[in-house]
């Protein structure tokens, strides 16, 4: 067991970066992600790290920077949020295209407009179906310990795409909370230095990121899905891994009481303590009622997701986004589609809630479940709307 | 990954032959697609109007034309899209562009 520090967790990412022996970082800071980007900026700057930073004139410029370093072999990082990552949006389907390894921090914010700084998850959802393995962490320790696998999972060689870890603004990246780090020589065991399947260099010409006539260009499509369904193996592997030397194990959908529940509460990111309290509040006042954690957004945990929640009557799926006009919330409406078909299949009640940095507190939990319980059929709407 | 295996191939038929991120392992084997397939209409030079100025072969976005033994410029009708610029750009007017179908 390592020392256990107090830090703020947005400082701890870029620690752990450091720890990560990467070769370039292209970050451009935006709140609430700026501490990420000035605490690694200092540690490159003080030389405690090998890297460079580049000090890039925009987001789209920073992606861009990570495709060029990462084709060139270099293990790269880069953290934004928001509107930076709306910015990013053209770029990111070309580096998972190109199969670059690139990992990201993502300080989820709400999208512009109106304005607003704070936590929601209406930044990740537009860039979902950019072919990059998107996870979520719930706390401090878990923003440690996913960005170092983030690193081994996204260059191992069965894999090859990047990574998005989201971080809930904020709420997460700026509390300050007990954590542990590993040691660098765990770090170095764990994850040796990257092995690029080709890099681009003048001995040896390649070409990347080439054009496709219509010809080919369903095929690519075809391997680029296959490959990122087929991360999760590798994932898995890698968190089993994580787990037997640290003690701390990772899945792709985890559970809190779960079993044999017959009302369960599904949440996406740091929402998930907040929840496990309240299912301890009314657990103890005799409700029937667990927590089901998506980890892994992308690839979407199906088959986990099915074990999680057989059995149980209610599903109340938390959104902290929405597709106007559209089914509800986008977790939802993944679930919904693919368990149209099931023989037997719990209510789905999704609530659109915590929207740009509202509060969803231990009682908030307790009343949609609640409201939950009255529903007689699938329903979407907004929980917490004055009216 | 088996790297060997995507090298060898030279152009994928079935998806589970595409390389890695669509990457070419083989320096210039754009040359291998006869772009001028495309072509609606041919450059034609007369070589009497031609002061050999090479013009034709500095604009030409396609790179297709050389210089042959005597010093006249001509392009590879393999890769000329036929796009005109040389023709623009020919100010003794010795390269006129002519329909291909005709």
């Amino acid at each position: 067991m390592g020392k256990r520090v107090g830090m703020e967790v947005g400082i701890a990412a870029a620690e752990a970066v450091a720890l990560c022996n990467i070769d370039v970082a292209a970050v451009y800071p935006i709140t609430p992600q700026s501490h990420i980007a000035e605490h690694l900026a200092d540690i490159v700057h003080d030389g405690r790290i090998n890297a460079e930073f580049i000090t890039v004139e925009s987001e789209h410029s920073s992606i861009s920077a990570c495709a060029g370093a990462s084709a060139a072999g270099a293990r790269v990082y880069t953290a934004t949020s928001s509107q930076g990552l709306m910015l990013m949006h053209e770029i990111l389907p070309i580096v998972s295209a190109m199969r670059l390894p690139v990992v990201m921090g993502n300080a989820n914010r709400a999208i512009s407009g109106p304005l607003n700084i704070w936590n929601d998850h209406t930044d990740i959802m537009p860039q979902r179906d950019c072919g990059w393995i998107c996870m979520f962490a719930e706390n401090g320790q878990e923003v440690i310990d996913m960005t170092i696998q983030s690193f081994k999972i996204a260059e191992h060689p069965d894999v090859m795409l990047p990574i998005v870890l989201n971080i809930d603004g904020f709420q997460l990246t700026h509390m300050i909370e007990p954590m542990e780090f590993p040691s660098q020589a765990q770090v170095n065991r764990f994850l040796p230095p990257r092995k690029p399947f080709v890099a681009l260099h003048p001995d040896n010409p390649i070409s990347m990121g080439c054009f496709n006539m219509p010809d080919i260009f369903t095929e690519s499509m075809k391997a680029k899905e296959t490959a990122l369904r087929n991360s999760k193996k590798i994932i898995v592997k890698i968190w089993n891994e994580w787990g037997k030397l640290f003690g701390r194990h990772y899945r792709p959908v985890e559970t809190y009481k779960a079993k044999g529940a017959k009302t369960l509460i599904l949440t996406m990111g740091s929402m998930g303590e907040t929840a496990s309290v309240a299912v301890d509040e009314m657990r103890k006042k005799g409700a029937s009622v667990g927590l089901v954690k998506m980890r892994l957004w992308r690839p979407l945990p199906i088959e986990e997701l099915r074990a999680a929640i057989k059995g149980a009557k209610t599903l109340i799926v938390m959104d902290r986004a929405i597709s106007f006009g559209g089914a509800g919330g986008p977790v939802a409406t993944d679930i919904k589609s693919y368990l149209f078909q099931d023989k037997s299949r719990p209510r789905i009640v999704n609530y659109i809630m915590g929207l740009g940095g509202r509060d969803v507190t231990v009682d908030d939990f307790i009343a949609m479940t609640k409201k939950a319980a009255k529903k007689k059929e699938d329903t979407f709407e907004f929980y917490g709307v004055r009216e | 990954m088996k790297k060997k295996k995507a090298v060898s191939k030279k152009w994928p038929e079935k998806w589970q032959e595409v390389n890695p991120g669509c990457m070419v392992f083989i320096p210039g084997n754009a040359s291998a697609l006869h772009t001028g397939s495309w072509r609606a209409q041919r450059p034609v030079l007369d070589i009497q109007k031609c002061i050999k100025c090479g013009l034709c072969y500095i604009f030409c976005p396609e790179g297709c034309i050389s210089e042959d033994s005597e010093g006249f410029f001509k392009a590879n009708l393999d890769y000329c899209k036929g796009c005109g610029i040389c023709a623009h750009e020919c100010w003794p007017e010795a390269i006129v562009m002519v329909e291909e179908e005709e």
